[in-house]
């Protein structure tokens, strides 16, 4: 494992820039807010959207995993599946090797022949009514990979090797209620990795599964990066887990990215406040102080996000800047981003001005607040 | 944590869950033993299929068809010098029991509350079985009080519980179960569902409320890098068998099963190098073929020939601990594997009297 990222390795076999997806928000609640506007002679303003991805930029690079974690609504899994074609983005660029993704549906099978995604559910993911030899099958069928026969059974026996479901004879007639989740799961994988993709998106891929089968499918994902250079995302909520698999973390935030750098130097020395509430709210067996949360409360509105820094109504060192201009992302080391104004050198006092304005207060008033804006909310 | 000779609340005796009768059945759960102490926080750890839900079911008389009681006892001391056995208890001895002594939180706050019933029915409900003398204006003021005590405001009870957040849900369920001030809140993955942030305030907020109320927690989840942290004593199942029982810290550095040594070196850690980790080979056993002898025996890396003929017993491990392990002393030329013979930390500490 590379602890520290090399600065700029191989170049990016998958880049977003700028990636934005806003899903319109449907439905009698909003468009009878819209016709009150109008009744009151009021413009009725732009159609709401839910801002599930915002301007996320982001490079998956060869024999790398980064890891993506986020609460839920943060966005992570709109991302994978933008990442993936399977939505399309409202703005932003996505490059496959350099050059634009295809967006058409016939180019569409090319783009999955070197994008494939692994999702949270086996159970969910493998069709009950099908073997293993059937689900194996489809990936060489569909991409015309294998003539059906003895080279097909070839290559299915050669992808459940890879990911270590041996021997293969043994589980090629075994349907998904057959096989354990961890198993099932494997299938998956195989499933995804059977056309020979170069960029892997699994979307919680080990949420599902039993404690002690969830290391070895996290560490058969660390094997097909260290083995085929697979360039993995890999999609949590566990950042324990993220810190142990992946090169890279991006923690995202109400659909935004927060902050990205190398997997040990984020976890161990956290610049945005967002990733330091969720560290020190995750469970750690080593702790041995009490947990203080600076950063109660709940994720904003995706419909009407705050301005500015999103995460800026929980923040316990808010500034004014804060909800003016949205931050760009700061260097806080080498190969580690973080947007948040408290990283801004550019002007000293706002450093000072953090330290002590609302940190000083405390948790107690911080807690109480955050419970009235729940209510005022609805 | 509580010094000295500490009282018991919750005492389940060898108790034995099957689903199903006759040769078919399925062994959810056996011979189990647990003892809750007042004020304590008990974890119980395992995967999904261990029994940690259908034990508590059972201890709590809610287990539904096909689910059996095959056999035990669950003690209930309520403090006054009496006790009563849950499991012998006719109906309307439960009833009154129920909600007062013992409650439940269930982790699925959605399924648990009826979703077309306002926060304010559900949460008088109980008071008005338990307590009949109570005005309906006083039940309305004490579910606005339970609302305050888990943080939310008392404007919410007109609310649906689709108009509340995943956490709010949770906390409802958490003020319904203190409703009448129970000694025993048994609660099964209530945080599993939320984010780590909200899983947090929960849990500190459930510290405080035990603080102020004393009530003892059986706390049920798989997360057992969570529960070190919040129980002062861990039991860990595995296919429906207790097989180590510790105080927190004491099962978190020194286990003495391997199945906890597993389940322990599953969570990647939050500090430190980053090494290689390895879980636990192959899968849980399927409870309707157990293996023989230890039933975690072909997962075991330190298995020998005696395991796989008969089942450990449950046989002390030092202090207050017990472990189910054929290799818990060493057995002539097989030593305790260094693993599991790792010194218990502060030993000292807690023998004091």
């Amino acid at each position: 494992m590379t602890l520290l990222a090399a600065p700029e390795q191989a170049p990016a076999v998958l880049e977003a820039r700028g990636l934005t997806k806003h899903f319109a928000v449907h439905g009698t609640a909003a468009a009878g807010r819209r016709l009150l506007r109008r009744g009151r002679g009021l413009p009725a303003g732009p159609a709401p959207v839910v801002h599930a991805v915002d301007d996320v930029s982001l490079q998956l690079t060869p024999a790398h995993v980064t890891a993506v974690v986020g609460e839920s609504g943060s966005g992570k899994s709109t991302l994978a599946r933008l990442l993936a074609r399977l939505v399309m983005p409202t703005s932003g660029e996505l490059l496959l090797g350099g050059k634009p993704a295809p967006a058409g549906q016939r180019r569409r099978i090319d783009y999955a022949k070197t994008v494939q995604m692994v999702l949270q559910d086996p159970f969910a993911s493998l069709n009950p009514v099908h073997d293993v030899h059937y689900h194996l099958s489809r990936p060489f069928r569909v991409h015309g990979l294998a003539k059906p026969g003895a080279d097909l059974d070839d290559k299915i026996a050669a992808v459940l090797e890879r990911v270590a479901l041996t021997p293969a004879d043994a589980f090629w007639h075994k349907y998904p209620h057959e096989l354990s989740g961890g198993q099932r799961q494997r299938v998956a994988i195989a499933r995804a990795i059977a056309v020979q993709p170069r960029v892997l998106l699994a979307d919680e891929p080990v949420s599902m599964l039993d404690v002690s089968i969830r290391l070895g499918v996290l560490n058969l994902l660390g094997d097909l990066r260290d083995r085929e250079h697979l360039a993995v995302l890999y999609i949590t909520h566990d950042i324990a887990s993220a810190r142990y698999l992946a090169d890279k973390i991006v923690v995202m935030y109400a659909g935004q990215v927060v902050e990205s750098g190398p997997a040990v130097q984020v976890t161990d020395s956290p610049a945005h406040p967002y990733t330091q509430l969720l560290l020190s709210a995750a469970p750690d067996p080593e702790r041995t102080t009490p947990v203080t949360l600076r950063g109660r409360g709940a994720p904003p509105s995706a419909v009407a996000p705050p301005s500015g820094c999103r995460f800026r109504t929980r923040c316990p060192h808010a500034m004014a800047i804060c909800a003016e201009q949205v931050p760009p992302a700061f260097p806080a080391g080498p190969a580690h981003v973080s947007s948040c104004w408290l990283l801004d050198t550019s002007v000293p006092r706002r450093r000072s001005a953090a330290s002590t304005g609302p940190a000083a207060d405390g948790n107690g008033p911080a807690a109480g607040g955050d419970r009235t804006d729940l209510g005022e909310e609805k | 944590m509580t010094g000295g000779r500490s009282e018991r609340l919750l005492e389940i005796r060898g108790l034995c869950v099957d689903y199903g009768q006759g040769p078919a059945a399925v062994h959810a759960v056996t011979d189990a033993d647990l003892v809750l102490d007042r004020g304590e926080v008990l974890g119980l750890a395992g995967e999904s299929g261990s029994g940690k839900s259908t034990l508590v079911m059972a201890a709590t008389r809610l287990l539904r068809p096909p689910g059996v009681i095959t056999g035990g006892e669950v003690r209930l001391y309520p403090g006054d010098g009496s006790s009563v056995d849950l499991l012998e208890a006719g109906y309307s001895a439960l009833r009154v029991l129920r909600w007062s002594q013992v409650s439940l939180v269930l982790q699925s706050a959605m399924n648990a509350l009826n979703p077309v019933m306002t926060i304010r029915v559900q949460l008088t409900d109980a008071l008005a079985a338990h307590l009949p003398n109570l005005s309906r204006k006083e039940r309305h003021a004490r579910a606005a009080e339970l609302l305050a005590m888990v943080g939310i405001s008392g404007d919410r009870l007109a609310s649906y519980p689709h108009e509340l957040s995943g956490g709010m849900r949770q906390r409802v369920m958490i003020a319904m179960a203190l409703a009448l001030r129970p000694q025993v809140v048994i609660m099964d993955e209530p945080t599993t569902a939320l984010d780590v942030v909200t899983q947090r305030e929960i849990l500190e907020e459930l510290k405080d409320l035990r603080d102020q109320f004393g009530f003892s927690i059986l706390f049920i989840t798989h997360d057992l890098s969570l529960l070190i942290e919040i129980a002062d004593s861990i039991a860990v199942m595995y296919a429906g068998r207790l097989v180590e029982r510790a105080p927190a810290n004491a099962l978190f550095r020194a286990p003495r099963h391997p199945y906890t040594l597993g389940l322990l070196s599953s969570f990647p850690p939050l500090h430190g190098p980053r090494v290689a980790m390895t879980g636990i080979p192959g899968s849980p056993p399927d409870l309707r073929m157990l293996p023989s002898g230890c039933v975690f025996h072909p997962r075991c890396r330190f298995a020998v020939d005696r395991c796989s003929v008969g089942a450990p017993p449950l046989e002390t491990a030092g202090g207050d601990r017990v472990a189910a392990c054929w290799r818990l002393h060493g057995d002539g030329p097989v030593p305790v594997p260094p693993e599991l013979a790792v010194p218990e930390p502060d030993l000292a500490m807690r023998s004091m009297p």
